[in-house]
């Protein structure tokens, strides 16, 4: 019988993946003008090294990296620099970000070198490669895979997963990706885990997608080191946390890392990046984006360049349908709410989801009634209630006492909940109270 | 039987005596001096535990005074008779002080501002400005959800139907806590006995401001010109001016027709004959209806 790889908790959204599933990624034209925040990671921003009038070609670096947790950031067209200013960025405030008016030439700054084979490449040479071409997580969190890829030594890592499980409800990005590039996406897990001199590979896919979990298992079937584990498909599946516990049965203790459980997890993207990274150079200027829901005339899977506004692909998707209300960037449980369409595609965007005015309505929130659903699906095993009540009513060190920290942001209480209290965005208030504090103190 | 009662009685006698002296001899050895100042100052403050001086509560500050931590008149919401009485039990001459009041320094409201998007999640101005910097046009303009309401101590605001928070001046008491509790720094506090001040705080560019509100200031500077404008009373701040109340030395006129000439009205008069709440009997009154509706 089946092995039931999973965890505790989650919740089963509705998948409506069908929409997009079946489309092959089409590319999207780049727009006239490109915006590159020098944000768009977990670590220290990006520091301009290009001035406002200079010229600029697809792939020159147009802000290097500023520390050991950071990476570059690359120009994703070629034209000329209109300016370096604050704009809007899709997680929330505005930040430091370079405008590139397009030539419409796409020249390249190097030519594409011809593949490499990996086995002529030292470890410390494809570090290199990973942490110039400015990779960084694509599932969603934007970690700079370099840093991920070069634990302290009294961590030794012995699995690297590979996640595939795209648990989000809507998004079809990775699910494309493992049936169009397979290949390429084998190559760059086997670059990591030669960089780690790992062992044992495991590339994670939740059951609803049985021809991807039949395509990689074809192409891996000679490669004894990785092999597929298909997962249950259930939410938050595709958690790092989450995901080890399924595929390995290890815990990854209270504010700890994968690392400390000798796991490291990345998404399929980056493995793809990393792919093309070191064997030909290219640094990481393009993502596929998922763009669905009531309010988009024709969903697609679209390949599109790093800094594109949401309005250019939304407009070559077709437009908004007449009752579209609602701009979301990423899925509908973990995706940020957007106040304009202005803003671009950073690395870590994998879908452009717009609601219709029905599905954006939202129920008046109600008292919380104490039923205890949201702790049944927390897959964190925490009291999301609890933890809300204390961040509204400014217990913010109580709050943290149970847990504030731990939170993995999926969604799943809100999801649940029956009084429509908005958990998760407490949660993040929260957590955005405690960082100010944090600082505060130092 | 009679011995056991007996007995126990002359345990618990003797411990309790032995307890007793034993309290009595610490109580000596281990004495405290407390300056009695602190319980007289304590008794003199309004007792509101607000935060305003920037101790914890009004023991805090009573120590603080005593200890010289604070000054006499650190106590914003007592104001001047507070401090009179404080400066007396530590025997010094208290600085006059001008009572403050807080002042909304925002002016888009639902017929001036735009709105970018709709705003559905928490009741909260912190969590609305976590989304995108909330839903409003303006990214430094008030976001309306009344943070600063539910901050406040002494009940002396409320949402106004426009979109803006109202401070009623006869309740308000100036301790800041809603300068504190707002995520935009709009809230400010002005000396009460100052009739104007600027109502935006935006530092965008003037076409910027002009597309999102219509009672945004553009940065004309026209305000700040020293031919209208003596004393420097109002300089610019980048793309904002700032009004030196200490500067302003005449009269109140003058500042009045420094503003008149503002192009975009970002300036807001307000009446300075409100009393302040100590001389304002009804206060009590007030606050209880409040509570009521």
């Amino acid at each position: 019988m089946f092995k039931t790889n999973s965890f505790r908790g989650g919740t089963h959204p509705p998948e409506d993946k069908s929409r997009t599933e079946h489309l092959p990624i089409e590319n999207v034209p780049i727009p006239e003008k490109i915006l590159i925040p020098l944000q768009q990671h977990i670590g220290a921003p990006a520091e301009p090294v290009v001035e406002k009038g200079a010229g600029v070609k697809t792939g020159q670096v147009i802000a290097k990296s500023n520390g050991f947790i950071s990476i570059p950031a690359h120009a994703t067209c070629s034209g000329t620099v209109t300016a370096v200013d604050l704009f809007t960025h899709p997680l929330g405030n505005r930040m430091l970000a370079i405008e590139i008016e397009n030539d419409g030439k796409d020249e390249w700054e190097q030519k594409q070198s011809r593949a490499l084979s990996i086995r002529s490449l030292k470890k410390d040479e494809m570090l290199k490669r990973i942490q110039e071409a400015g990779i960084a997580g694509m599932g969603g969190a934007a970690f700079p895979t370099h840093v991920k890829l070069s634990p302290p030594e009294d961590k030794p890592v012995d699995i690297i997963l590979l996640n595939g499980a795209e648990c989000e409800p809507c998004l079809t990005a990775d699910h494309r990706l493992m049936l169009e590039q397979p290949d390429l996406i084998i190559q760059g897990m086997r670059i990591m885990m030669k960089i780690l001199g790992v062992k044992t590979g495991i590339i994670g896919i939740e059951r609803n997608k049985p021809d991807a979990i039949d395509t990689i298992t074809e192409r891996v079937r000679k490669v004894k080191s990785i092999r597929v584990l298909p997962l249950k498909v259930k939410y938050p599946q595709g958690a790092e946390k989450q995901l080890i516990k399924a595929a390995t049965g290890r815990e990854v203790p209270c504010g700890g890392l994968p690392m400390d459980v000798g796991c490291l997890v990345h998404n399929v993207g980056t493995a793809l990046a990393v792919a093309e990274a070191v064997s030909v150079k290219k640094p990481l200027i393009e993502r596929i984006v998922t763009v669905t829901g009531n309010g988009i005339a024709k969903p697609k899977n679209c390949r599109v360049r790093i800094g594109t506004s949401f309005r250019h692909i939304i407009e070559f998707c077709g437009g908004y349908t007449a009752n579209a209300s609602k701009l979301i960037s990423g899925g509908p449980m973990m995706g940020i709410a957007q106040v304009t369409d202005a803003v671009p595609v950073i690395k870590g965007t994998s879908g452009i989801l717009v609601l219709d005015r029905k599905q954006a309505f939202l129920r008046k929130e109600n008292p919380c009634i104490g039923c205890a659903r949201c702790v049944d699906v927390c897959p964190m095993n925490l009291v999301p209630n609890r933890i809300a009540a204390f961040v509204e009513y400014q217990k913010i060190d109580k709050a943290r006492r149970l847990g504030l920290i731990d939170c993995i942001e999926c969604g799943s209480c809100s999801y649940i909940c029956p009084a429509k209290r908005n958990l998760v965005h407490y949660i993040k208030l929260g957590k955005a109270v405690w960082n100010k504090t944090q600082k505060k103190a130092q | 039987m009679d011995f056991s009662i007996v007995s126990a009685m002359m345990v618990l006698g003797g411990l309790g005596l032995l307890f007793g002296v034993g309290l009595a001899i610490a109580s000596k050895i281990f004495a405290v001096a407390k300056d009695p100042r602190v319980e007289r100052v304590e008794a003199v403050l309004p007792g509101i535990n607000c935060g305003a001086c920037g101790a914890p509560g009004c023991s805090g500050f009573a120590e603080g005074v005593v200890n010289g931590e604070y000054p006499v008149n650190g106590c914003p919401v007592g104001g001047a008779d507070v401090a009179r009485e404080v400066a007396r039990i530590m025997g010094t001459e208290a600085e006059d002080t001008v009572p403050l009041v807080a002042v909304i320094c925002c002016r888009g409201d639902i017929d001036n501002a735009t709105d970018r998007a709709v705003y559905q999640g928490i009741e909260d101005c912190h969590a609305a400005a976590l989304i995108g910097e909330g839903a409003k046009g303006c990214v430094y303009g008030c976001l309306g959800l009344g943070t600063c309401v539910r901050a406040c101590p002494f009940n002396a605001m409320t949402m106004g139907d426009k979109g803006l928070p109202v401070v009623h001046e006869a309740l308000c008491t100036g301790c800041g806590a809603c300068v504190r509790a707002c995520p935009r720094h709009i809230m400010q506090l002005i000396p009460r006995n100052q009739g104007v001040y600027l109502g935006c705080v935006s530092r965008d560019f003037g076409k910027a401001v002009k597309s999102v509100c219509k009672a945004g200031c553009i940065g004309c500077s026209l305000c700040a010109n020293p031919k209208t404008t003596p004393n420097e009373m109002i300089t610019m701040d980048g793309k904002l001016p700032v009004i030196h109340y200490k500067r302003v030395k005449n009269s109140l006129k003058d500042l009045e027709n420094a503003v008149a000439k503002c192009p975009t009205r970002s300036f807001a008069i307000r009446r300075i004959d409100v009393p302040a709440p100590e001389e304002h009997e009804e206060a009590a009154d007030v606050i209880t209806d409040r509570r009521g509706s």
